[in-house]
């Protein structure tokens, strides 16, 4: 991980307009991205995850989505003001992504060899023979076994794992500065999981990838990212290198979290820790600490406003009144 | 606390699924989803049954409760062995043992308000006339299982959609209590959930296993929710049973090469161990069990195979008191 911030998300709010009234799934947004670094997303089912990474690369169904506001700098331009013939030569190319399923990828009825000789055509300037050879070589890399046989079967010949491994090949192949990997491993089994993700970071290190983690597994974000942006309610609660995350988490909902997972490599007697309740319902949310009902931490000025992101010296932050509030007292 | 008496007692349990070979054949094939498991569970003990994908832990729970005519074997609850009873019997026999499923969306039929689903078992033991309830009586069993589960009996007239995941999975669980079973399979149910509805519903299965001495088979592919809620733990590959032993010795101790692996790939949530593991990471992919191999089934993928372990196919047996495992590493071919 270096210095350089190659992409910038700026208050970034995209809503969707459904039935029972306006879904504000990601609302205000804010995170930065270095060359080369491995940041995870972890958060609740519809806490907006894969809604922000989807408005990253402009890929929202509008309607009944909308982007409301904010930026997306990469390299400084942006991102959301882009005509769709320039987002288009980025995506897949620049900054690539992969998905839990890889049949949303793949087309069913093409080659592995026709989908990606043609991407890496079209994106890096080679001609047929050479994309072909480049295609095989990354193959290689994802470890399938003979591919320079296997590179023109159609994906149902491959295991979910082997499929899993073409993505990733696929989208590496045009040697992306961004890797978008949205739950990559979670319909996998662990032995599997574990083939994959040291094949991600072992070639996002080698071609120096920076990847934004989508994940709802502690696990696979402890192993693999080097910071870490808690989400909940459509907004960044909390954001941190991993260690001090996990070392010393400082909003109730990163707390409770690390918490309520049974540990493999401890005993718990008796019963877990648990969160009460349920995560709230982002239609018409109130402009309160969305956490709230569930906090054991609460109070009064939790149930009016927003609680301010407040910074720490180890660059950990977290959106909590708790720590406004000795912020302002002190 | 567990006590000696076993309460499930499986013995020899195969669960072959034909398949046709092509569409123009007539030659069968089959898959040997579960292939000649032996086990027991123990009256108010928690067993869990993990394993990678397609390895036939549901099939394994599906034979048990009799919803598949197993290929070979028995299925001992309580003295009887259910594949040989005649139907009335078995109907009996079924009010002792429920099912809990994975998916909380499925498993719930969406036109049915939630009070109606979990009396729904004890409606249809009403049909039969095997059980003697009044219409209050019923409703007050209802109402008392929602609060035990953690649902406002206010609840009691909504439909499914209207309820979250971790609520559906509150109902499915009163519904396989509303009988008053002494075994509960319990297949994935908390694999769908969040981590934090996740912590709340394992709460929930060890409060209610206290309240009722309840007995579970508990399965899920998740090694540290299994060493949670387990007193024993089965590891599965492949339709058969690999080891088997109490969750503290398995998870201290693992003997059989696959679950070695499983427990080194499974990622625990803390950076600082994360950095310092060393994996041991399997190659190839789970093989297809539409064929019966000689040899262990783990031989492909295990880096301590020997030339034995290609011809003869090892049994399980127990290396040290109470703990079991099929490899040769461990025991002689007969
Ligand atoms: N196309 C859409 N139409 C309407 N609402 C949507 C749409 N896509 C997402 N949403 C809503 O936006 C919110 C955030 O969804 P998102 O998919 O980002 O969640 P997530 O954090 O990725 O969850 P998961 O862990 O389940 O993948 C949810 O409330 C979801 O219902
Ligand atoms: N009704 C059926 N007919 C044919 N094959 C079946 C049937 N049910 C299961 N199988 C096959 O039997 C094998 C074991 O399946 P099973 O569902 O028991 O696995 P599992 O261990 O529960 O996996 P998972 O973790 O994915 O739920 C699989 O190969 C599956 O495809
Ligand atoms: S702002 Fe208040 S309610 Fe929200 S997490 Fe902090 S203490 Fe809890
Ligand atoms: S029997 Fe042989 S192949 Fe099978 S697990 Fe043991 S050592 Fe490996
Ligand atoms: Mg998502
Ligand atoms: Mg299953």
């Amino acid at each position: 991980m270096t210095d350089e911030v190659i992409l910038e998300v700026k208050d970034l709010k995209t809503y969707f307009m459904v039935d029972e009234g306006l879904v504000k799934a990601v609302d205000g947004v804010d995170f930065q991205l270095h060359r080369g670094e491995t940041l995870g997303i972890v958060g609740e089912s519809g806490s907006g995850k894969s809604v922000t990474n989807l408005s990253i690369i402009n890929l929202i169904p509008v309607p009944p989505g909308k982007i409301a506001g904010g930026q997306v700098l990469f390299h400084g331009k942006d991102l959301l003001k882009m005509p769709p013939h320039e987002i288009r030569d980025i995506r897949g190319n620049k900054i690539s992504m992969i998905f839990q399923d890889p049949m949303t990828s793949l087309n069913p009825f093409l080659r592995i060899s026709t989908q990606m000789v043609e991407t890496i055509e079209l994106h890096q300037g080679l001609d047929k023979k050479a994309a072909k050879a480049k295609a095989i070589e990354m193959l290689k890399l994802a470890g399938i076994p003979a591919p320079e046989k296997r590179i023109d079967q159609y994906p149902h010949q491959f295991s979910g794992g082997m499929r899993q491994r073409v993505m990733i090949a696929m989208a590496l192949s045009c040697n992306p500065e961004i890797l978008i990997a949205d739950e990559p491993t979670s319909a996998l089994d662990v032995t599997i999981q574990a083939q994959i993700l040291e094949l991600m970071q072992e070639l996002t290190r080698k071609l120096g990838t920076a990847v934004i983690m989508i994940t709802h597994s502690l696990g696979v974000v402890a192993g693999m990212c080097d910071t870490i942006c808690v989400m909940y309610a459509g907004r960044i609660v909390e954001r941190g290198r991993t260690e001090e995350i996990f070392e010393s988490p400082k909003h109730p909902y990163t707390v409770g979290l690390i918490h309520s997972v049974p540990r493999l490599d401890q005993e718990t007697k008796g019963r877990l820790y648990s969160i009460p309740g349920q995560p709230p319902n982002v239609i018409d949310l109130p402009d309160c600490c969305p956490f709230f009902p569930r906090c054991e931490k609460a109070m009064d000025i939790c149930k009016k406003k927003y609680p301010p992101s407040v910074s720490f010296e180890n660059g950990q932050s977290a959106s909590c009144w708790l720590y406004a509030k000795e912020a302002q007292n002190a | 606390m567990p006590d000696h008496k076993v309460l499930l007692d499986v013995r020899g349990l195969k669960m072959h699924f034909p398949i046709k070979a092509s569409f123009f054949s007539k030659a069968k094939n089959f898959i040997y989803a579960v292939d000649g498991i032996d086990f027991q569970v123990r009256k108010g003990e928690t067993l869990g049954l993990v394993g990678e994908s397609g390895c036939g832990k549901s099939t394994t729970a599906r034979a048990i409760a009799q919803l598949y005519k197993p290929t070979a074997g028995e299925v001992i609850l309580n003295g009887k062995d259910l594949t040989k009873l005649p139907p009335q019997e078995m109907i009996e026999a079924r009010k002792n043992m429920q099912m809990v499923f994975q998916d909380p969306y499925a498993s719930l039929n969406p036109r049915m308000t939630a009070g109606d689903i979990i009396a729904e078992p004890i409606r249809i033991f009403q049909k039969r006339g095997l059980i003697d309830m009044s219409t209050e009586e019923r409703n007050d069993r209802v109402e008392h299982l929602m609060e035990k589960v953690g649902l406002s009996r206010f609840f009691k007239n909504r439909y499914p959609h209207e309820f979250s995941g971790g609520q559906r999975q509150r109902i499915g669980i009163a519904r396989a209590l509303a009988l008053n079973p002494e075994l509960i399979l319990c297949d994935e149910p908390v694999s769908a959930l969040d981590v934090s509805i996740q912590s709340q519903i394992l709460n929930l299965f060890k409060d209610l296993q206290d309240e009722f001495g309840l007995t579970y088979l508990f399965i899920a592919h998740d090694l540290s929710v299994i060493k949670y809620i387990s007193n024993r733990v089965a590891v599965m590959y492949l339709g058969l049973i690999v080891e088997i032993a109490n969750a503290a010795d398995l998870y201290k101790n693992p003997l059989h090469p696959y679950t070695q692996a499983l427990l080194s790939a499974a990622p625990i949530p803390d950076p600082k161990i994360e950095a310092k593991r060393k994996r041991i990471i399997l190659t190839g992919d789970v093989p297809s069990p539409d064929k019966q191999r000689p040899g262990c089934n783990f031989y492909d993928r295990c880096s301590k195979h020997m030339d034995i372990c290609k011809q003869a196919r090892p049994m399980l047996k127990e290396a040290s008191p109470g703990h079991e495992v099929s490899c040769f590493l461990y025991h002689k071919p007969e």
